[in-house]
């Protein structure tokens, strides 16, 4: 089977656009869905009643259908209703509602994991409510949170490829694209390929490292 | 408005029918396949064999470093043009849904076993226990508890996921809604129904998972 | 009479630290001998080398005078030589008497109704024959510990191996334990015993193996061993127990 090195080559500066849109989508997904995280975490450390069974409500739905379908929605659905956005706009609508209900989760499990006798301790010495939350309760969750929040955000780096969907010109959809126009199918999949191990492969290690670094501070061991 | 909405979901039904039973076939065929496969998985990576362990740990980085729809792609783009197989978008989403369900399994199972006391082990082995003794009277069923939540979380994943089917061009509930788009225009409709569709579907594991965990973990 | 359990110049590392260095040591059957030690000089190490728990890398291990080496049928070897853990490890997730049944049962093929007879003969000689349908959570520490006990006694071993079998009792459930191996001692059992009771150590022993640093320092007889150490080694041992024992008071009465 002949692999068309040069033809390879010359889409390069094509699909490092690509890289760089999926960098681009995945980066603010990341943000805003951070945002989302923190709006609702501080609903549920502050207990605002009203808002509570919303936010529940929210993860819920978000945590238990796909993106796909989350995107489709916004983007197909939403302009019967007049509201038109573009693909981009689509796809960091949907990933952040996605992210954002995962986050939120994580972060809620962050705050619960802070072991009960640290709040007794801060208790024990006087503290508010506001105070242990601001010097004992969230560092600590922050803290607790942090692998679980860097493994997230790489899945929602990876889950950028769903919005080729919508035609947003990230790496796969760059990759049907050129398979369509020239039909380097072998090439096309193997630069794909590359690219994801290039960009994945280290951020997974990355991860695994700053778990076991996260870990060691931890218990001080 | 309501009232012919729900007259369309209602003349539809058989074709909506049908593409559930795609989908849900899919997803259905990915769990068993990974759960067989994960539990082999991970009693193979708790044997503690070297290169069993690290055939395997590539196995996994390549699941997880490579996206779903990349792997989806490959495997019906690609092995047309590398084995000269051409198989079905159905089966294609079937076998990457298990490969990739099955190493998150695994995973799943992996820590399971290795949460369980060494000293059971060595209790096991001290009674004469064989391997497969060992495995299948005393650790596995300790595993089964702490491996239960887990695993219907990635089930549940798998049922999420199965929706890129549609990407690959199988005719899931998705295609068949985007028909009856393409002839009604009604896509808040139809996109509702397939959002409260998965919601149906991956509500009441993810209840059951969370229920379980809640109940074992006080034992 | 030829040894049960015989080793010579039996030595182990982990990795590059030596564990176990030239141990030469011959048990008789029917002999119970204690082995003594500070943390770390490699009893227990000694005590899983002998049923495979942990594999030796020089010298000889021979057992009913057939040689043990690494790839020895260790199944066949563990039915011959049970032993107990320092955290019993009951198996959680099965009854009292399932515990006890599974070896018997599933290894050594026995008939359920001749191994439940014995099993409940055991159970009756530990006192503990009402707990047989109890889980393990629902047990004190001290009566899981005699279950284990009984589990490893109803495969019918030539020798039993205890480690350190009561230092994660709370101290009113030791005597219970130690009561029971007693008893194994008096009917006759081959017992290779590690433990920190030096008052138990005394009562049952036929014979003090003193260890240090992976070797063993020095063997005698529990009453030379206890009233006359030839070692400096075993002489401090000794010392640290009876400074806590003759610890003056605190304030003048």
């Amino acid at each position: 089977m002949e692999f068309d090195v040069a033809f390879a080559l010359s889409t390069l500066p094509a699909f490092i656009t690509a890289v760089g849109v999926t960098l681009q989508v995945g980066l603010i997904a990341i943000a805003t869905s951070l945002c989302v995280a923190l709006i609702n975490a501080a609903i549920a450390a502050f207990q605002i009643r009203p808002l509570q069974p919303v936010v529940r409500a929210y993860v819920e739905l978000a945590r238990n259908t796909p993106l796909l379908i989350q995107l489709f929605f916004i983007y197909f659905a939403l302009p019967a209703l007049g509201v038109k956005v573009s693909g981009f706009a689509s796809a960091i609508i949907a990933m952040t509602f996605m992210g954002g209900a995962y986050l939120t989760e994580i972060l809620r499990a962050g705050i619960e994991a802070v072991p009960r006798s640290q709040i007794e301790s801060g208790l024990s010495i006087g503290l508010s409510r506001w105070q242990l939350l601001r010097h004992v309760v969230l560092p600590q969750a922050g803290i607790l949170s942090l692998p679980a929040l860097f493994a997230n955000f790489v899945f929602l780096l990876k889950e950028t490829t769903v919005v080729s969907a919508v035609a947003v010109p990230e790496i796969l959809y760059t990759t049907k694209s050129y398979i369509a126009l020239y039909y380097k199918t072998y090439e096309m999949l193997a630069v794909m390929t590359g690219l994801c191990v290039l960009l994945f492969v280290p951020l997974s290690l990355l991860l695994r490292v700053v778990e076991r670094r996260l870990q060691h501070g931890q218990f001080g061991s | 408005m309501a009232s012919s909405g729900l007259e369309l979901l209602w003349i539809s039904a058989p074709q909506l029918a049908q593409g559930i039973g795609r989908t849900l076939g899919i997803s259905a065929l990915a769990i068993v396949f990974s759960a067989v496969g994960g539990l082999i998985y991970g009693v193979l990576r708790n044997l503690g064999i070297r290169w069993i362990d690290w055939l395997l740990l590539v196995y996994l980085e390549l699941f997880r470093a490579i996206p779903v729809l990349v792997w989806l792609y490959l495997f019906f783009f690609g092995l047309p043009i590398f084995l000269g197989w051409s198989i079905p978008g159905f089966w294609c989403a079937v076998l990457v849904l298990s490969l990739w369900g099955a190493s998150e399994t695994g995973e799943v199972v992996r820590g399971a076993l290795r949460s369980i006391p060494r000293g059971q082990r060595e209790a096991g082995l001290s009674i004469g226990l064989g391997q497969a003794q060992l495995y299948g009277r005393v650790l596995l069923p300790q595993a089964l508890r702490r491996m239960t939540p887990p695993m219907i979380n990635v089930f549940t994943r798998l049922i999420k996921t199965s929706s890129l089917a549609v990407l690959i061009g199988v005719v899931d509930v998705i295609k068949i809604g985007q028909q009856i788009i393409e002839r009604t225009y009604e896509s808040v409709l139809i996109y509702g129904f397939l959002f409260v569709f998965f919601f149906l579907a991956c509500y009441p594991l993810s209840a059951v998972s969370r229920v379980l965990e809640r109940r074992w973990n006080h034992s | 009479m030829s040894a049960l359990i015989e080793l010579s110049g039996f030595s182990k590392r982990f990795g590059a630290v030596p564990v176990l260095q030239d141990i030469d040591l011959s048990v008789r059957e029917g002999e119970v001998v204690v082995i003594l030690g500070p943390s770390g000089c490699g009893k227990s190490t000694l005590l899983r080398c002998l049923n495979g728990l942990e594999l030796g890398h020089a010298g000889q291990y021979r057992f009913g005078g057939l040689e043990l080496s690494a790839n020895a049928d260790w199944r066949q070897v563990r039915q011959q030589i049970g032993m107990v853990f320092q955290s019993y490890h009951l198996f959680p997730h099965m009854t009292v008497l399932d515990n006890i049944l599974l070896g018997p049962v599933s290894v050594q093929k026995r008939a359920r109704n001749e191994a439940r007879q014995q099993a409940e003969t055991l159970l009756a000689r530990v006192g503990l024959l009402d707990k047989r349908d109890a889980f393990p959570r629902e047990l004190s520490g001290g009566q899981q510990q005699r279950i284990a006990i009984v589990r490893s006694l109803c495969m019918n071993p030539q020798v039993m191996l205890f480690d350190e079998v009561t230092a994660a009792l709370d101290p009113e459930m030791v005597k219970e334990v130690l009561e029971v191996i007693l008893d194994l001692a008096r009917s006759g059992m081959t017992l290779l015993i590690v433990t920190h009771e030096m008052a138990f150590a005394r009562a049952v022993a036929d014979r003090i193996l003193f260890m240090d640093g992976g070797r063993i320092a020095e063997q005698s007889d529990p009453e030379t061993f206890f009233s006359n150490p030839q070692t400096a080694r075993a002489q401090q041992f000794l010392e640290k127990f009876s400074y806590v024992e003759n610890m003056p008071k605190r304030k003048a009465s």
